[in-house]
């Protein structure tokens, strides 16, 4: 018997069917793109210096969604103001008068006042939210407006934009490398870098901060690597595909930690020779010697003897002290190490403005491929469960998720935005996911079975996983999860939550200040951290009440139906 | 000349780096570099009002150390005053420029301890460059929102169309699927609308509880 074919299968077929990806190497560079992150590039390399858990991931994407963003339109901003010759955070504004620099800024530097005042306009209080700073409105539309074209048909669009936006980094990166390597005073970075203080090893904070570090710069929990795996085809060599992210991953931290630390090196190098040029200029200034008559190198020797003969005098002077190991340990990481010093490492390498231009770009083209993940880790739950009818097109879906994330994210812009950006990051972004990680291993391992996973997988992959897959699934996974979980909780515990500030009326500025969260600000940094996982057992309990009220409604039906059978029979 | 600098009010030092300015082309302070100095000092205080009269004469230096630094002072024609520092600084001032142009320096390597130099006020273009290509990128990002848009509406404007006139076409290759015997050659046809067994849904492996 021929079946014949129903005209609504043939229907259904076109425009319905699931998005694939064109190639594999779309998918692993989206995967790849979403893990490599800002966080490989200012978190690993910080990390190395000092010592030697679907609606809860929706909500915590939706969170990260919002304030990523707003690290994006920093680095436009920034990118937008490298086109110009002398870079505008190269010299110190001059004050009213035209007399001196401005105050603020000659106290700082003048790469820190362009960050605090010429770009965030900051606050001296989180309480102070002081109002919209236009500059960064508008970079924040386009960068929004950037991310809608590439998200625009979810993955057959970012499918295209990511062949740029995950390769470009790493073309900029090794021209970095190169540039870095040749810098005088790389390899003092290097060799800091590479050499393990063997006391801090002891330290579990390091072990800690190093769990954390790796769990994160994978983005998992977020719900994204899941989004992107679900347009693949159902028999997948996932396993493979795993072990390629995470190697990359880390290849890739390492990678940036090489070039950042030979900017680092070449940075603490110059400073530390202008700091030796400042004092070779008070001692010739006070002691008459013809100009330029003491070089960097007989610094030492002179001070030496100027200390045993006329020691009264050089005290007077109020010599810096000028070591190259002060300046390497000035780590920062974060914000703190793209905006302030990189840019003033950039300033001292010839042909400026080209490498701004290069090192911002990268920082935009890797934050807008790991914004893909989380607006695909948004807008693929929502496709899936159905919101909105089925004429309404997939455009319209992005634009108005987009559209909802900016303006929420218009907060960000106020004056005081920096300091929420901070909360947001700090609470929104860490237990959420270590829980959701955590939830998701035991629910597969214990709840869905380690039996049928398994199944699962050699039925996609072809082999069962091996033992070290399953003893990491059962038992090592979970319990790092527990003990970084723990430990997060710990550390929050032991003071009050606190942030600092830029001050300039602070009597140790440039040293921010440190202030303490006013009350309502903990309490918004408790629902951070713990509205997304109480969606977990809400939704667990809201599906557990529809299924028993279907069972009673099934049960109604079926003593309605009883007489009837009986009947027919 | 030793009594008007223990005043020292109205005396000004001066610091210059000629090597720091000029490395191997400096020039060598001697006693002719100090002559054009009290020339050019001369020459500012001549454009104030009210000192015309001033001569290279009236300019002494004192104290020349090897840093190459000293410390002037400007009397006024008997000689036996000194200008008062506020009219030496304003004359200073105004001429700054040229004073550091005779010696090929700048503020920085040739100072005047007591008295401020003006900044450069900024120069600020009228329309600041993140704006321009800010527009321009802007610009790009609008335009090829609405061409993704536009081919977009055109892409389902077609398989609106599409699907009725396919239909008869797909309707005529299933008719040349062979039968023998009743039985359709190709059983994994998935056109025929089979299930593919290969492929199940999530749904549909969980059993439900």
């Amino acid at each position: 018997m021929a079946l014949a074919p129903g005209p609504d299968l043939l229907g259904d077929g076109s425009g319905d069917e699931r998005p694939k990806w064109d190639n594999k190497l779309q998918y692993l560079l989206s995967c790849v793109g979403f893990a490599v992150g800002l966080g490989n590039i200012w978190r690993f390399p910080y990390l190395c210096q000092t010592y030697g858990g679907g609606l809860g991931c929706f909500t915590v994407s939706s969170l990260i969604g919002i304030y990523y963003n707003t690290v994006l339109t920093w680095v436009l901003w920034y990118l937008l103001n490298s086109f110009q010759n002398p870079l505008p955070w190269s010299a110190c504004p001059p004050d009213r008068n035209l007399t001196g620099f401005v105050e603020e800024c000659q106290r700082s530097s003048s790469v820190s006042y362009f960050w605090y005042r010429q770009t965030l306009n900051v606050t001296a209080d989180i309480n102070d939210s002081g109002s919209i700073q236009w500059q960064l409105l508008v970079c924040l539309v386009a960068s929004w407006a950037i991310v809608y074209l590439c998200i625009i048909r979810g993955i057959e669009t970012t499918g295209k934009a990511i062949y740029f936006t995950a390769l470009f980094p790493y073309l900029v990166l090794t021209i970095f490398l190169i540039r870095g390597l040749t810098l005088p005073g790389a390899t003092e970075g290097l060799t800091y870098l590479f050499t393990p203080k063997m006391q801090i090893l002891q330290n579990p904070r390091v072990w800690l901060d190093a769990a954390t570090q790796i769990f994160f710069s994978l983005s998992l929990g977020f719900g994204g690597h899941i989004a992107f795996s679900s347009y693949n085809p159902p028999r997948n060599n996932c396993k493979k595909d795993a072990v390629t992210i995470a190697l990359v991953n880390s290849m890739t931290s390492l990678y940036a930690a090489i070039i950042v630390f030979s900017v680092l090196g070449f940075k603490a190098a110059n400073d530390h020779g202008r700091c030796l040029d400042r004092n070779i200029l008070s001692l010739i200034n006070a002691f008459d010697f013809p100009d330029q008559s003491i070089s960097r190198d007989d610094y030492a020797a002179v001070l030496a003897h100027l200390n045993v003969t006329q020691p009264e005098r050089v005290a007077g002077l109020g010599l810096e002290s000028c070591h190259l190991e002060d300046f390497l340990d000035k780590s920062a990481s974060g914000t703190g190490l793209a905006f302030i010093v990189f840019t003033e490492a950039i300033l001292h390498m010839p042909g400026a403005p080209g490498w701004a231009v290069l090192f911002f770009g990268m920082l935009f083209t890797l934050g807008l491929s790991s914004m893909f993940g989380n607006m695909e880790a948004v807008i693929t739950p929502l496709l899936d469960m159905g919101v909105m009818p089925r004429w309404v097109p997939k455009e319209v879906l992005t634009g108005v998720a987009c559209l909802s994330c900016f303006l929420a994210s218009i907060h960000f812009t106020l004056h005081s935005g920096n300091y929420w950006l901070e909360v947001f990051d700090r609470y929104a972004a860490s237990l959420n996911l270590v829980i959701f990680a955590f939830l998701e291993v035991v629910g597969i391992v214990y709840i869905y079975g380690m039996n049928r996973f398994c199944d699962d997988v050699a039925w996609m992959t072809g082999r069962r996983p091996s033992l070290y897959w399953r003893v990491t699934w059962k038992v090592v996974s979970p319990l790092l999860l527990l003990t970084i979980f723990v430990a997060y909780i710990a550390l929050l515990a032991r003071a009050p939550p606190s942030y600092r500030a830029w001050n300039p009326q602070y009597d140790q500025f440039p040293t921010q200040q440190e202030n303490v969260y006013p009350g309502w600000v903990q309490v918004t940094c408790m629902l951070l951290s713990f509205l997304p996982v109480l969606l977990v057992p809400a939704v667990a309990l809201a599906q557990l009440l529809v299924r028993h009220r279907r069972k009673k409604k099934a049960a109604l039906q079926d003593m309605h139906l009883k007489p009837q059978d009986s009947g027919a029979c | 000349m030793a009594k008007m600098f223990k005043g020292a009010e109205n005396a000004f030092k001066v610091r210059l780096s000629i090597r720091t300015a000029l490395g191997d082309k400096a020039y060598a302070w001697d006693t002719n570099e100090e002559y054009l100095f009290k020339a050019m000092v001369a020459f500012s205080m001549r454009k104030v009002a009210n000192r015309e009269k001033t001569e290279i004469s009236h300019v002494l230096l004192c104290n020349v150390t090897q840093r190459v630094s000293f410390w002037f002072v400007v009397t006024d024609p008997s000689e036996k005053h000194t200008l008062p520092a506020v009219e030496v600084q304003e004359a200073i001032r105004m001429n700054r420029n040229r004073i550091n142009n005779a010696f090929f320096l700048n503020d920085q390597t040739l100072e005047f301890l007591k008295i401020p130099s003006t900044l450069i006020p900024p120069t600020d273009p009228p329309v600041p460059i993140w704006i321009i290509i800010f527009g321009v990128i802007f610009c790009i990002v609008i335009v090829a929102i609405i061409l993704l848009i536009l081919s977009g509406i055109r892409q389902r404007r077609r398989k609106d169309k599409g699907p009725s006139e396919v239909d008869d076409t797909e309707d005529k290759c299933e008719n040349t699927i062979t039968i023998e015997n009743g039985i359709p050659c190709d059983p994994l046809d998935t056109k025929g609308g089979h299930v593919n067994d290969a492929f199940m849904t999530e749904d549909e492996r969980l059993t439900p509880l």
